[in-house]
């Protein structure tokens, strides 16, 4: 489980950095889906099978076809890659990519003496269930008024 | 079963929001900045099931759902909102949105 987790979060982060740095919007959104399979990888090394099986179905797969769709309508071509590589200069991302550095830095400061070995035991459906319906049944019945609240705004917005 | 240290997979969270993070500052298409909104609250996803490892318990898994909720929901409108700017303005520039009167 242990060298499963080391592959998967190596394959993880590279992946996110081909996420964004890529210029090409569908390469992007492959080099994304790879990345949430390779954390739905750790989920399952970190002994949480149902959750890595969710982060598979809908993260990578309904939410990431949902992005696809949208590319699809939106239909850009060549000019906006050209217009994509005009952007990534240099300049531009340098100041903002050295701040984000300092607050890694500043985390992983924070973290270095915090040490704790998990042995993953696993936490499946069975446990997950039992709180969903036990004491967080209100958090669920809010998340569906939410997706009910997202469905009705998408149909509104997208419409013509 | 091997043992792994918790502050690696709070590593890796921390590394992945970050890296969200430099997207969202960095990008000037709204689907990129979308698409990094995406990997950050996926990060933040991963510290609560690492945490959830952590002490054994399934509370943290079911902050992820709510987390995976919150990301189908705001996904669905933020891609609304996308195909609505590129009707309105044909570009998907974010610097066009800087003006309050449409």
């Amino acid at each position: 489980m242990m060298i499963l987790f080391y592959i998967a979060a190596t394959v993880a982060v590279v992946s996110t950095v081909g996420v964004i740095v890529q210029s090409n919007i569908v390469h992007a959104l492959i080099y994304l889906i790879l990345s949430l399979l390779a954390v739905a990888v750790v989920f399952f090394s970190l002994g949480a099978p149902f959750v890595a099986v969710l982060e598979a179905i809908v993260y990578a797969g309904a939410i990431m076809v949902l992005f696809l769709f949208v590319i699809m309508m939106l239909n850009m071509g060549q000019h906006t890659l050209d217009q994509e590589k005009t952007w990534m200069a240099a300049k531009d991302w340098a100041l903002p990519a050295g701040l984000a550095a300092i607050l890694l830095a500043q985390l992983l400061y924070v973290l270095r003496e915090y040490r704790v070995d998990i042995v993953p035991n696993e936490v499946g459906v069975l446990e997950v269930s039992a709180l969903l319906f036990g004491p967080y049944v209100l958090a669920v019945e809010l998340a569906s008024i939410l997706l009910l609240a997202g469905l009705v705004s998408a149909y509104h917005l997208a419409k013509k | 079963m091997q043992s792994i240290p918790i502050e690696h997979g709070l590593i890796l969270a921390g590394i992945l929001f970050a890296l969200g993070l430099v997207g969202v500052l960095t990008r000037r298409n709204i689907v990129f900045v979308l698409m990094s909104l995406e990997v950050m609250l996926n990060a933040s996803g991963l510290a609560f099931v690492v945490a959830s490892a952590r002490w054994g318990h399934a509370d943290g898994q079911v902050m992820f759902l709510m987390i995976l909720t919150l990301a189908a929901a705001e996904v669905a409108v933020g891609l609304g909102l996308i195909i609505q700017m590129y009707r309105k303005f044909k570009t998907v520039d974010i610097d066009v949105l800087s003006e309050m009167k449409g």
